[in-house]
């Protein structure tokens, strides 16, 4: 958009220095407000909780202590157990990468089916499968607990990377389709004229061109597994739950004293992964973020 | 062969998730449909009885408590989370120099979990030890803010959390929105003299239409949804004061072991998403057709 602020070589009468005073002001207000939650976080986790105790909320640490982290790390009691959230961020990587691998080779070569290879259907698949992004999933948990049982696979790894996969395809398959649609037809009708069949064009012709949108499906699946709870806490057992339901146990735990300091240090480790994510790679966040929300 | 199966590859490719969405997507949702007009209680029933679920639901304080948490919660989540971040996306439109910076901090809420946004605010409303103790220590002895712990209260804490993580997605959105608004016309009204608050008012906010039926849609959905932010910070508590229709859904399904109450909340859940959805959808597809 253009400037709607008056060129700033011109006169600058006082009003206008005023204005973009206030304009600082608040901006610089609001990233206080956002910031003003991890900010607490970290302080809190780097406190003895004599100091929690005793100092106030927004306070530096007076004496830094890093006890905290390794008590969240391998101590902190789940329940009965008290291994800390180690074990289970190893499950939420052994859980997330294959989930997020499958679900976006599937959703590559649906979309390029959908968008490159029209056959009478495949519009109605696509209508189906969009659909299925939008339901609630609450009203597949019960029938889904019956069938991973029925499988063998409650209570798994397996069949937690089982449901992220199925539930993830819609929008990985979004997300293809809508980068390939843009492609012209006839790239594939020139290849097919030389003679190059349907996965040889897909591995020279597509898959050379697709790097941005692989990097934005595998950042949005990677950032919807690692922090999803509801599956986690529906579909695992003591020992195979992922870091966010490790997490809830933790903080939600009733024995002993309350260690806030402990609580706030496994809350930051169960979120590096995607605020590390967010931070090397925000463009391509944004970008999966908005285009989950503006199909099309 | 080889030509018919050359021919037939790309209806193989997506059949197994054609299959996979019928069985898991559909085939479960009619399941659970089915179950909802039984009388399942920890194990499923397959005997029809009518809709005795559905009365028992209405009739359930409790899930009056959820449905009127979830408009309460829904309301004031998307209206608060729009309103900041229309605000936030034009202050940032007014040639910040630090707008990236800027952006990257008021965006990145939206990368944690539930949880961790749960176990942060509940930290930082905790009565005891979080603001309501900081600012009695500035002197203000009669300072209170219990929310987390007051029944009454305790809803409107989970909006703030939900806003704090969600209104720096709408100010993106919207952000993209008014950098994608026609330069001329604004020039045009610059020109002729009209003052900034007017052009927004009158030329861009009107022209984002579009961004705000998406916005409202994303938001309305994730309220529905909300689930895990409940937990963390509230655990639906005290007593069932915070509790959603997810909240209560999982309880129903996997601590009351009473499945057909479980089955038809779910699908009460799943009728008010659609009636948000579907006429978007619609929408959305027709506009296409005109194209």
């Amino acid at each position: 958009m253009t400037d709607l602020v008056i060129n700033p070589t011109q006169s600058r009468p006082w009003g206008k220095i005023l204005l973009r005073a206030l304009l600082f002001a608040l901006l610089g207000l609001f990233a206080l407000f956002y910031l003003m939650p991890l900010f607490v976080m970290v302080t809190t986790s780097l406190k003895s909780l004599e100091e929690i105790r005793t100092g106030s909320l927004i306070a530096f640490p007076r004496e830094i202590t890093f006890e905290a982290w390794r008590t969240a790390w391998s101590g902190a009691c789940t329940g009965i157990q008290c291994e800390g959230l180690r074990p289970y961020f190893w499950n939420s990587v052994v859980l997330a990468i294959p989930a997020v691998l499958i679900s976006t080779v599937v959703g590559a070569l649906n979309g390029y089916v959908i968008a490159q290879w029209r056959f009478r259907g495949a519009n109605l698949i696509f209508s189906l499968l969009l659909f299925g992004c939008f339901i609630p999933f609450q009203v597949v948990l019960l029938p889904m607990a019956r069938m991973l049982g029925l499988m063998g696979l409650a209570g798994t790894i397996p069949g937690l990377i089982f449901v992220h996969v199925i539930y993830g395809i819609g929008f990985t398959t979004l997300f293809f389709r809508n980068y390939y649609v843009t492609i012209p037809q006839e790239l594939v009708k020139a290849a097919k004229v030389d003679g190059a069949g349907f996965f040889r064009i897909f591995w020279s012709i597509f898959l050379p061109l697709s790097l941005p949108i692989i990097v934005v499906t595998v950042i949005w699946q990677f950032t919807q597994i690692w922090n999803d709870f509801l599956f986690g806490v529906s579909f695992s057992q003591a020992g195979t739950q992922p870091v966010t339901v490790a997490l809830n146990n933790i903080v939600n735990s009733t024995t002993g004293v309350k260690e806030y300091n402990v609580d706030m240090a496994a809350a930051i480790i169960a979120a590096l992964p995607t605020l590390l994510v967010y931070v090397v790679a925000g463009k391509y966040f944004i970008r999966g973020l908005t285009a989950g929300s503006v199909k099309g | 062969m080889t030509e018919w199966l050359e021919r037939h590859i790309p209806k193989m490719v997506l059949a197994p998730s054609f299959i996979a969405i019928l069985v898991f997507v559909y085939g479960f949702i009619a399941w659970t449909a089915w179950v909802s007009l039984t009388r399942s209680k920890l194990l499923p029933k397959y005997e029809i009885k009518g809709f005795i679920q559905y009365d028992r639901l209405f009739d359930s304080p409790r899930w009056d408590t959820a449905m009127g948490n979830l408009f309460i919660f829904g309301t004031l989540f998307i209206v608060t989370s729009m309103v900041l971040g229309l605000l936030l996306a034009i202050l940032l439109d007014q040639k910040v120099r630090t707008e990236g910076v800027l952006r990257t901090i008021y965006l990145y809420p939206m990368a944690l979990s539930m949880i961790v946004t749960g176990t942060a605010w509940k930290w930082i409303m905790n009565p005891g030890l979080g603001i309501e103790n900081m600012v009695r220590g500035w002197g203000f002895e009669n300072f209170s803010f219990d929310w987390v712990i007051n029944p009454d209260r305790a809803i409107y804490a989970v909006v703030i959390a939900g806003v704090w993580q969600a209104s720096g997605f709408v100010m993106a959105l919207f952000l993209a929105g008014l950098r994608s608004v026609d330069g001329e016309i604004i020039k045009a009204a610059q020109v002729d003299g009209i003052p900034s608050y007017r052009i927004y008012s009158a030329i861009i906010i009107p022209s984002m239409a579009p961004i705000f039926l998406s916005a409202f849609i994303v938001l309305a959905h994730l309220a529905i949804k909300s689930f895990d932010l409940v937990i963390a910070l509230t655990g639906g508590g005290p007593g069932y004061a915070t509790d959603l229709p997810a909240t209560y859904m999982y309880a129903m399904a996997f601590s009351r072991g009473d499945i057909g109450q479980a089955a038809s909340s779910a699908m009460v859940m799943m009728a008010v998403v659609f009636a948000i959805i579907v006429p978007y959808l619609y929408s959305e597809l027709r506009v296409k057709k005109h194209d």
